[in-house]
């Protein structure tokens, strides 16, 4: 015999809670066991080092060619916004601020989780599903220290060094366009930049919150492809989730941050 | 003879799922101890359960006196550093060469100079016949290749314990027997015993010491591979002589052909 309606619709939330409930609880242990294992992991500096190359290194292009264009099309917008108010000197200030307190960090990130983090997922969900994860721990070697710890760190690592660079040819780009083309003062570009910027409320903000995203974009790659399904369909999904949830986390931390940071 | 690996009243289950019941095993040291059945009969969960990779319901597995079960993580990798396993597929790492698969262990738990872990990789390989292949990409060797590779890794740290899953598993007639081979001669010249995970009956019957028949989750049969050749257990029977149809039936359980086709009652 069926249950009634009301007790049906509150047995589905019931079990919709709890399930919320034990999937925070895992992706929580496993932060935890993560990081217990992230002073060990430094004790193998080469490991380390491969994955800043590996991570770091191949998505650097995408991230300068990116970061050259988002300068670019700041300048021209800028331009054309602070012109109308006669403060197109300004447009240093407004490009360099946009790149190093929101565009670099929240962009290179967006980026560095198709780049790397779709990366990062389908090497740790195939190596589960080829069975090389079990092999490892029956070699009494612990996957999460060999395998994720230096990855993390990788992720760690690389992404400020992104964010920089992406901000730094952003504002190269924005140079090109608002000084070379549109014809933007030079001196006052520059000066206007050196005057307005502030090394630890812009620049080391900026550094912080991509450290932060280095984190939970990391972190997410390395757990879907742990807990993936060792199969093709599932490692293609934990792929798909990758990109979806480190994006929104990207989104929803950088208001948070922001709100702290720069809210006076 | 002391037994390496002790296995009583297990049972374990996935979920509602049972998958071994009441198996109790013995493994005598040195031996070459074969487990054969069907797909599903619960072969590969045994191996995963000495390996404490799963861990049962109910019962204990003892290797070398230890409680596999009873131990903590530390405790366990303890033990794992006396075992070696080969995986049904070779599950070599994919990102290393050849030389770096058989290193790997070394490196993880010796601090041995890298001209004594050369020397002691190249034996390995030589012993599997891979030398000259050392320098090899994983995606560069073929499936019985990988499989000699896997085995050497297996050995590289002179385990007291070797499983094999499923070895003979999608490898030519050749391939196979040559790793039969291997297998033997491995567990004789390192004096270690190892337990054969397989359904390929021919090639375990030429190796093995001793076999364990198993269906279901249970021990239906044991001997060594004379007694079982003998053997007029019906499963026994039907598995050696793989025959279609016996105890293990070839159509799915279920519903009669006459009730799916509506022709009950019709005479």
């Amino acid at each position: 015999m069926s249950q009634p309606l009301p007790s049906r619709f509150l047995g589905a939330i019931g079990g919709f809670v709890l399930d919320v409930l034990a999937r925070l609880g895992t992706v929580t242990r496993s932060f935890l066991q993560l990081t217990a294992k992230l002073p060990g992991a430094l004790r193998r500096p080469s490991l380390i080092s491969e994955q800043v190359h590996f991570i770091g290194n191949y998505s650097l292009l995408i991230i300068l060619i990116s970061g050259l264009f988002v300068g670019m099309v700041l300048a021209l917008q800028g331009y054309y916004t602070l012109s109308q108010f006669g403060a197109s000197e300004n447009l240093g200030q407004l490009v360099a601020l946009s790149l190093l307190r929101e565009l670099g960090p929240v962009v290179t990130a967006l980026l560095f989780a198709g780049r790397a983090g779709t990366s990062l997922t389908a090497e740790i969900g195939l190596m589960k599903a080829g069975e090389q994860l079990a092999a490892m721990e029956m070699m009494a070697v612990n996957p999460i220290q060999r395998v994720l710890a230096p990855r993390f760190w990788g992720g760690l690592i690389s992404m400020p060094i992104l964010a920089t660079a992406f901000s730094a040819i952003g504002i190269i780009g924005g140079y090109l366009v608002g000084v070379q083309l549109i014809g933007v003062d030079e001196g006052a570009f520059w000066s206007q930049m050196q005057a307005n910027i502030d090394v630890r409320r812009d620049v080391l903000n900026g550094v912080l919150k991509s450290f932060i995203f280095g984190i939970a974009v990391t972190f997410t790659a390395l757990f879907q492809g742990y807990e993936s399904q060792p199969t093709p369909e599932g490692v293609s999904r934990a792929t798909t989730r990758t990109v979806v949830v480190a994006s929104l986390m990207v989104l929803g931390l950088d208001f948070i941050m922001t709100a702290l940071m720069f809210t006076k | 003879m002391s037994n390496l690996v002790e296995i009583r009243d297990l049972h374990f289950s996935y979920g509602d799922r049972p998958i071994l019941a009441n198996l109790s095993m013995d493994f005598p040291r040195g031996k070459l101890i074969a487990v054969m059945g069907g797909s599903g009969s619960g072969k590969t969960t045994v191996l995963r359960l000495i390996g404490g990779q799963l861990r049962p319901q109910q019962g204990t597995v003892t290797v070398g006196g230890e409680n596999v079960h009873q131990l903590d993580t530390e405790g366990l990798y303890r033990l794992r550093r006396k075992m070696g396993m080969l995986f049904q597929f070779g599950a070599l790492f994919t990102d290393l060469t050849v030389f770096e698969n058989v290193a790997f262990p070394l490196r993880e738990h010796t601090d041995l100079p890298e001209e004594l872990i050369r020397d002691l990789v190249l034996m390995r390989l030589n012993a599997v016949g891979l030398r000259n292949a050392h320098a090899l990409k994983t995606n560069e060797i073929s499936g019985g290749m990988a499989r000699r590779v896997a085995l050497a890794r297996a050995v590289a740290l002179d385990p007291q314990l070797i499983m094999y899953d499923e070895p003979f598993a999608g490898l030519d007639p050749i391939s196979m027997g040559v790793t039969a081979n291997l297998i033997r001669n491995l567990t004789d010249a390192l004096g270690s015993t190892a337990i054969l995970v397989s359904h390929d009956v021919q090639e375990t019957f030429h190796i093995a010491d001793y076999v364990y028949f198993m269906s279901a989750g249970k021990v239906v049969a044991a001997g060594t591979p004379d007694e079982l050749r003998q053997s007029t257990h019906p499963y026994v029977k039907q598995f050696v002589n793989a025959e279609p149809d016996g105890p293990v039936p070839f159509h799915y359980p279920g519903k009669s052909l006459a009730e799916d086709f509506g022709l009950e009652g019709v005479q």
